[in-house]
């Protein structure tokens, strides 16, 4: 395979597209025709003034220099780069829906119909009582869920102070757990790569708010003990947190709910393939048994009493507001549009054909797998090579390399999640993209990449030397 | 299970699911599910699933349920018109259908339009850095809090606040802060503005951080942002001043009145009225860089010696800091900074200006003949307004508001005898019909 993206002259000369800036500036006078006394305004301002064909030319010329699910595979572990389909975003689009959230109810029916449907199917799909769908992204969906959990032990008169995290779990889970004002006791690994009991029976106390776990976790691997999992932490008295990034792989299969799982989230855009949009809008909403529904953020929606409509509502204990209105609503729309288009079998078809891919994609590839039976992502290990390096020299080959070095207890971890969405042909092409890179020379990897749109970026220089923004570049 | 049961976004044909099923040595797919039967699931969550235009009709159907309203709506989140190049060029899929830019030599593009969100907002806020986005204005106020508390912690642990801030942007920033150990506690206004002789007599060595806006959430102006930002230095709190992006390219440079940080909203750029969706803003002085929550995109140099962009100062992130990190933020609103800053551009200084003042001078046209109608007055304050006002009526403001929405009007009901007006270019052609309305129901 030889791969070029927006591969442009190099030789000498450098192929970048200029910065907005670099095209042309405008200082405009700003109190020259300004309603406003002086002292409440600045004099000027500067910025770039493109016409709108040199508008459309930059950022077109800017797509050309990035890789997309639609440009090729992309299946970084723990990401769950799927296709996100066209109609979704001609439904978000209805401008029906695009009103304000201030709205009264009464002229909100429409708006608040989807949510709530949205809210019944999504806590079908996780085995939960009651959802919520205000928070704006994953991580947000982790903090609403911990504070549901803290609202909920302080209402018990618990002051508890500490949540429980696996070593190999997601590191917005750490991140989370500190922001809500949690100490983190990190629980080792197993040597099977699974949450060991006895380690777990030692970490969980009177002091334990919530153990907080991926399942399958993040090489992929199903927690067997489950159901002993979830005993052991609630006769401590403390909540057991579902962190939804996996949920792909347990679609029609298994339910959070139906493990004992108290709280969880939803990435949206993981599970029900909404678009990435390169770092966000994202959605993630949270679900919780019914002891814990009157903590969830305000408000809530639900059928009227004559069931004639839908209202708002603020829950007895809720813990206030996660985002300042209704959350990424767009976003949410294109959930509840790619669930109703799987259905029950599609969305059990997703998760088996994204387990059958990752096996497949494993069996194909030249490096060991240590940890199995995986679902839909395994960790390869690069053994003796530098996962980095090999991944950068798999761009050359036209494919998006796996997530790198991580999870630590994988050494030199390749995590790979190809998704449902790759055939066989595709995935035979991604495995040789590995396994040509695996077997290269240290000089090529050393070199990696050549045929991208950049050559290895000094990230190093980056972060000693930050320039973040034109303003800082100025004479270079 | 044939593909035509199956999910529609697989490929896999019948054939190629058997031979790579016996690539793997395994059965059936089921065999390959490590799921112990206790908590097995049947997969019947009896959703039937629908065909695109199904679909289509359905949430076209449901969407319609939604009253056919003229919103006069603001009090943090606004609605502009949007160039159609905006959505033809955010759309693209190489933008749209990415993921975080790990691998930056494949995801150049997104990238650099990152860095040149940031370096607009630089310019519009005078300040050194600003981050890739916050979800909304809300969680960057939260997000601004507890990087005064990392900041200033020796100092104490309260957050000073305006008493007319909105309700949902106060429940975020208290749960921000309950995390991190902060009290908010309110001061006083006085005609709309900070009272900011009050504010002096408050401020002290217990309070890390002072939080200012302009404009309101009443549209207010701010006129003495400079006294705020020197009795915040003074005492050696944080000076956290909210705004907006289109009121920024009018306003004194937050810079200049001594901002430390600016939040705020800037998808009243780029993003139509969509039901609160946002774009929060985030800027600091270099004096915080490494303590600032979220992405930051830096430029570099590739190995050819070539200018190259890269996520940079990433030891800050959870993903390697972990509960160490400054923000358990990860994915933000990227795509939506994509979008305003396309927006920006199209726009220019000249014509994010004229948006600007036209915000001005709307509010207070609008202002004056609601003001002639008998039984209103507006606007309540005596500030200069940015979008939207304040509007005293003599009869209750819940039952006007209701009476508007009859007449197919929305505007918000405040307080018991106070509404609040927004107009932008969306609305500003339908203002006779708002003014001929209150005199109908007024």
């Amino acid at each position: 395979m030889i791969h070029d993206q927006a591969n442009y002259e190099r030789e000498g000369e450098d192929v970048r597209e200029p910065l907005l800036s670099e095209k042309g500036q405008e200082t405009v006078d700003v109190r020259e025709d300004s309603p406003l006394p002086d002292d409440l305004t600045r004099e000027e301002l500067t910025l770039p003034n493109p016409s709108e064909p040199e508008t459309a030319r930059h950022y077109t010329r800017l797509s050309q220099m990035n890789w997309a699910i639609d440009a090729g595979p992309y299946p970084l572990g723990s990401c769950t780069m799927k296709y996100n389909p066209k109609f979704t975003e001609d439904v978000a689009a209805d401008p029906n829906a695009a009103i304000h959230p201030d709205r009264s109810a009464r002229s909100a029916q429409g708006n608040l119909e989807l949510q709530y449907r949205l809210q019944e199917v999504l806590a079908d799909i996780g085995g939960m009582d009651a959802v919520t769908l205000q928070p704006p992204a994953g991580a947000a969906g982790e903090l609403t869920g911990i504070l549901v959990a803290k609202a909920y032990h302080e209402h018990h008169g618990n002051d508890r102070s500490e949540v429980v995290i696996p070593a190999s779990a997601h590191g917005t889970n750490f991140a989370t757990a500190a922001t809500a004002g949690y100490d983190v006791v990190e629980l080792p690994s197993g040597e099977d790569g699974r949450v060991d009991l006895e380690a777990l029976e030692a970490a969980v106390g009177e002091d334990t708010a919530a153990l907080m776990l991926t399942n399958p976790n993040t090489v992929g691997l199903f927690e067997r003990d489950i159901t002993e999992i979830a005993d052991i932490v609630h006769d401590a008295g403390g909540l057991l947190y579902y962190d939804g990034a996996n949920l792909n792989a347990l679609l029609g299969r298994g339910r959070p709910g139906d493990m004992g799982f108290d709280v969880m989230h939803y990435n949206v855009h993981k599970t029900f393939a909404t678009p990435h949009g390169g770092g966000g809008p994202g959605a993630g909403p949270v679900g919780v048994v019914d002891e814990l529904a009157p903590f969830l953020p305000t408000p809530r929606v639900r059928e009227t009493r004559e069931g004639s409509g839908y209202e708002r509502f603020e829950p007895d204990h809720t813990i206030g507001k996660v985002h300042g209105f209704a959350g990424n609503w767009l976003v949410a729309i294109k959930a509840y549009a790619y669930i109703a288009r799987l259905g029950d079998e599609g969305l059990s078809d997703a998760a088996a054909k994204a387990v059958l891919n990752a096996n497949y994609l494993a069996e194909r590839i030249d490096m060991d797998v240590p940890h199995g039976p995986f679902h839909h992502e395994f960790a390869a290990t690069a053994g003796d090579r530098d996962a980095a390096d090999v991944a950068k020299r798999m761009l050359d080959f036209g494919v998006h390399p796996p997530t790198t070095k991580w999870p630590e207890m994988v050494p030199e971890a390749m995590l790979t999640e190809p998704t449902e969405i790759e055939g066989q042909s595709s995935l035979d092409d991604l495995a040789e993209a590995f396994n040509l890179a695996y077997a290269d020379t240290d000089e090529a990897l050393d070199a990696a990449p050549n045929r991208t749109a950049a050559g290895r970026i000094d990230q190093v220089g980056a972060a000693r030397n930050p320039r973040l923004s034109w303003q800082a570049l100025d004479g270079e | 299970m044939s593909r035509a049961d199956g999910t529609p976004y697989a490929p896999h044909t019948d054939e190629e699911t058997a031979a790579m099923l016996a690539a793997i040595g395994a059965d059936d797919e089921e065999a390959l599910f490590d799921i112990p039967d206790p908590v097995a699931f049947d997969g019947d969550f009896g959703i039937d699933a629908r065909t695109e235009r199904e679909i289509r009709d359905e949430c076209a159907r449901i969407f319609a349920r939604n009253d056919d309203l003229t919103e006069f709506l603001g009090r943090g989140h606004y609605g502009h018109y949007v160039p159609s190049v905006v959505d033809h060029l955010a759309d693209r899929a190489e933008f749209l259908t990415s993921y975080t830019q790990y691998q930056p030599e494949v995801s150049q593009g997104f990238l650099q339009a990152l860095f040149e969100y940031q370096s607009m907002l630089v310019e519009l806020t005078g300040l050194d850095v600003a981050n890739c986005s916050m979800y909304d204005a809300a969680t960057a106020l939260g997000e601004a809090a507890t990087l005064a508390d990392r900041v200033r912690s020796t100092s104490g642990d309260t957050v000073l606040v305006p008493e007319q801030l909105r309700e949902g942007k106060r429940a975020v920033l208290a749960n921000y802060c309950d995390g991190a150990d902060l009290t908010v506690e309110d001061y006083p206004m006085a005609d709309g503005t900070a009272d900011v002789d009050v504010l002096a007599d408050r401020a002290g060595d217990d309070v890390v951080m002072v939080y200012a806006e302009s404009p309101t959430v009443r549209g207010c102006l701010e006129e003495r942002l400079a006294a705020i930002g020197d009795l915040a230095d003074e005492t050696d709190a944080l000076f956290v001043l909210g705004s907006d992006v289109v009121a920024l390219s009018v306003l004194k440079s937050p810079a200049a009145v001594g901002a430390d940080v600016v939040v705020g909203e800037a998808g009243s750029l780029g993003l139509p009225t969509s039901y609160g969706m946002g774009l929060g803003i985030f800027a600091c002085s270099d004096e915080f860089l490494r303590q600032v929550p979220g992405r930051l995109v830096g430029a570099s140099e590739d190995a050819n010696g070539a200018r190259a962009y890269t996520l940079t100062l990433q030891t800050r992130e959870q993903h390697i800091r972990k509960e160490r990190a400054t923000s358990n933020i990860c994915t933000n609103q990227a795509w939506v900074a994509l979008r305003a800053a396309i927006h920006a551009a199209t726009l220019g200084p000249d014509g994010l200006v004229d948006l600007a003042n036209d915000c001005v001078r709307e509010a207070a046209a609008l202002a004056d003949r609601i003001d002639d109608c008998s039984g209103a007055a507006a606007p309540v304050h005596d500030r200069h307004h940015f979008r939207e006002f304040a509007v005293r009526v003599d009869q209750p403001a819940a039952a006007v508001a209701e009476d508007l929405e009859t007449e197919g009007f929305a505007v918000h009901a405040i307080g018991d005898h106070l509404l609040q007006v927004c107009v932008t270019d969306l609305n500003a052609g339908r203002t006779d019909g708002l003014v001929a309305a209150f005199e109908e129901v007024l």
